[in-house]
């Protein structure tokens, strides 16, 4: 294994800036984070306005933090401190914007050697074409932009930015257009060609699917700042910030406030609000005198014809089916109890229990199957 | 009037070359600059459009002239003054037509995706390989356009010629003043073919653009 190859598998792409952009008290904006990421996928999690191209923006160079630093490995892209701020034309970093810019005056082949003017031609054209092979674009070399599909032009402009040896690569949102398909094949190219070059790849997206199949990292943004960060196992499983239950897949997400606890049994009661519904959940460190939301996934809940006994489940809830539809093959009940849950079951659970609308159930939840997210307020 | 025509033709040719050397780098930086009174520079390229060509030309005349500090410098660089000559008229003509030549430009110039040169930047390239690479060549139309139209203007202008050049045979006698000379001596018979020669000169031309710019040969990238 060759000197380069060795300290390329151990560069990190360290970011902690801060950047506000001041306006009216509704659209005044701060962007706070600190984080590292090493090798590999990771997923920049966030919804819209949370931040996330002004992000990217920053490490390419694009925009100016107010202070903080940008390194990549031993190379200082931006600090305050010492006034450093490299132009985006000198940042080693490869920077796929959302609407891809390919140069529409030039061909696929010249669009993708656009990078590599510093190289002789014969080392230009060699590297150039490496490049669009490991991409699948070789035989279309000679068109333009304009004269390719969506997921070809998408294909382009990863090789238009990875045919430089960039030591992190930034996408955003890239493949949001595109369909499952073809984005899987392009997704998978993009991981041959990251098993080989093992570089920091930073994917900004806020579609959920993409969290558990892309990453092996996830950092969740929620309006300017950094709420969780971790493989999508650990984020998923512990959620605590509104984006991240959103991105665990919560169907229900109830206001509460905390009306007692019981640190002895572990567990504190919450009254959903707007109802009498009281629900034992997890002792958590949470500020009681903020409102409190309380998660729990639809596919956690049990449901019961009779009133069930003997469980060690603490939360047993009387109430009534109100609707039943099915997708795919989940069947999705909306249950009142006071307030309003989501339920899934198997059209197998629907059968055996003769399920109907207006039928009377009980629910029965873990208290570790609530989750106790504090909101971001 | 062969003189005139070759004098016309020439000053065109040396005018629209310099308003083209001069007209890019400042109808890139009227396209991309972000400075606040950006548009003060604006007013004043454009301003030859409505101003009278006969204010101008006296501005020019009085600047050009032995009274100036620039009028004296030049004398004493070359001997000669800058008013009723070739020079002089060149001057003159290249302020009278800049907007003709810049806002063409311009317009073109900003209609450029900024992605572009983002990714442009990105890539490694520096603003002026961008600049060859990417903006001249998406901008081309607009770059066509302002040559065409300060070659075609230049053609057909009176006011500045003659407040700055006079009516010299073979200095600064042009096809315009030609006309202007032989209707006051009211020959109008030789007044009428040298219009004529006029018109169709800037007809075609202008036919030649406007053609140009239907056609997708338009798009000089795509031919290659």
């Amino acid at each position: 294994m060759s000197a380069s190859t060795t300290s390329a598998l151990n560069v990190q792409l360290r970011v902690r800036l801060r950047k506000s952009f001041p306006g009216g008290n509704s659209s005044s904006f701060a962007l706070d984070v600190s984080f590292v990421v090493s090798a590999g996928v990771t997923i920049l999690f966030g919804a819209s306005g949370a931040g996330k191209t002004t992000l990217l923006d920053c490490i390419a160079g694009l925009q100016t933090p107010d202070d903080g630093e940008i390194a990549i490995g031993e190379t200082v892209l931006f600090d305050s401190q010492s006034r450093r701020n490299l132009p985006p034309s000198r940042r080693p970093a490869g920077y796929l914007l959302q609407s891809l810019a390919l140069f529409p005056h030039m061909t696929v082949q010249q669009n993708v050697q656009y990078g590599l003017a510093a190289l002789d031609k014969s080392e230009r054209a060699a590297r150039s074409l490496q490049t669009m092979e490991s991409f699948r674009i070789a035989s279309m070399a000679r068109r333009r932009p304009g004269e390719i599909s969506g997921g070809e032009r998408q294909r382009v402009a990863l090789a238009r930015a990875l045919v430089t040896r960039p030591r992190v690569l930034l996408l955003d949102e890239p493949l949001t257009a595109l369909d499952a398909v073809t984005k899987a094949r392009i997704v998978d190219d993009l991981r041959a060609w990251n098993a080989m070059c093992r570089i920091p790849i930073l994917y900004v997206t806020h579609d959920r699917e993409d969290v558990s199949a892309l990453g092996e990292n996830v950092i969740v943004l929620e309006a300017g700042r950094v709420v969780a960060q971790g493989t999508p196992h650990e984020v998923l499983n512990r959620p605590q910030s509104e984006t991240v239950a959103q991105l665990a897949g919560f169907e229900n997400i109830f206001e509460c406030s905390a009306i007692g606890s019981h640190p002895e049994q572990g567990t504190m009661t919450c009254r959903i609000g707007g109802s009498g519904l009281d629900i034992e959940v997890p002792l958590a460190r949470v500020n009681v005198s903020l409102p409190l939301r309380v998660g729990i996934r639809a596919g956690d809940i049990l449901v019961a014809t009779d009133a069930p006994q003997g469980l060690s489940a603490r939360n047993v809830l009387a109430g009534t089916i109100t609707s039943l539809r099915q997708r795919d093959i989940t069947v999705i009940a909306r249950v009142d109890c006071g307030a309003e849950f989501e339920v899934h079951l198997t059209p197998g659970a629907r059968r055996s229990l003769q399920l109907e609308p207006g039928a009377r159930v009980w629910l029965v939840v873990k208290t570790y199957s609530c989750h106790v997210l504090q909101s971001s307020g | 009037m062969i003189e005139a025509l070759t004098l016309t033709l020439r000053l065109a040719v040396v005018v629209s070359a310099i308003l083209l050397a001069l007209g890019l780098p400042l109808a890139y930086w009227l396209a991309f600059s972000r400075w606040r009174w950006k548009f003060f520079v604006e007013a004043t390229v454009s301003l030859p459009i409505v101003l009278p060509p006969t204010v101008l030309g006296f501005y020019v005349l009085v600047a050009i002239g032995p009274l100036s500090p620039f009028g004296r410098w030049y004398q004493a660089l070359t001997g000669h003054s800058l008013a009723f000559t070739f020079e002089g008229l060149v001057v003159g003509s290249v302020l009278y037509s800049l907007p003709f030549a810049v806002q063409p430009m311009a317009a073109s110039f900003s209609s450029i995706d900024r992605k572009l040169l983002d990714a442009s930047a990105l890539l490694g390239a520096s603003r002026w390989r961008t600049f060859w690479r990417i903006v001249l060549p998406l901008g081309l139309p607009g770059v066509l356009t302002g040559f065409v139209l300060s070659f075609a203007h230049t053609l057909g202008e009176f006011g500045v010629v003659l407040m700055i050049g006079g009516n010299i045979p073979g200095a600064t006698q042009t096809v315009s003043i030609l006309i202007y000379d032989q209707v006051q001596s009211l020959d109008y018979a030789t007044a009428n073919r040298t219009a004529l020669l006029l018109l169709f000169l800037c007809f075609t031309l202008l036919t030649i653009l406007y053609g140009l710019r239907r056609s997708s040969a338009w798009h000089l990238w795509e031919w290659k």
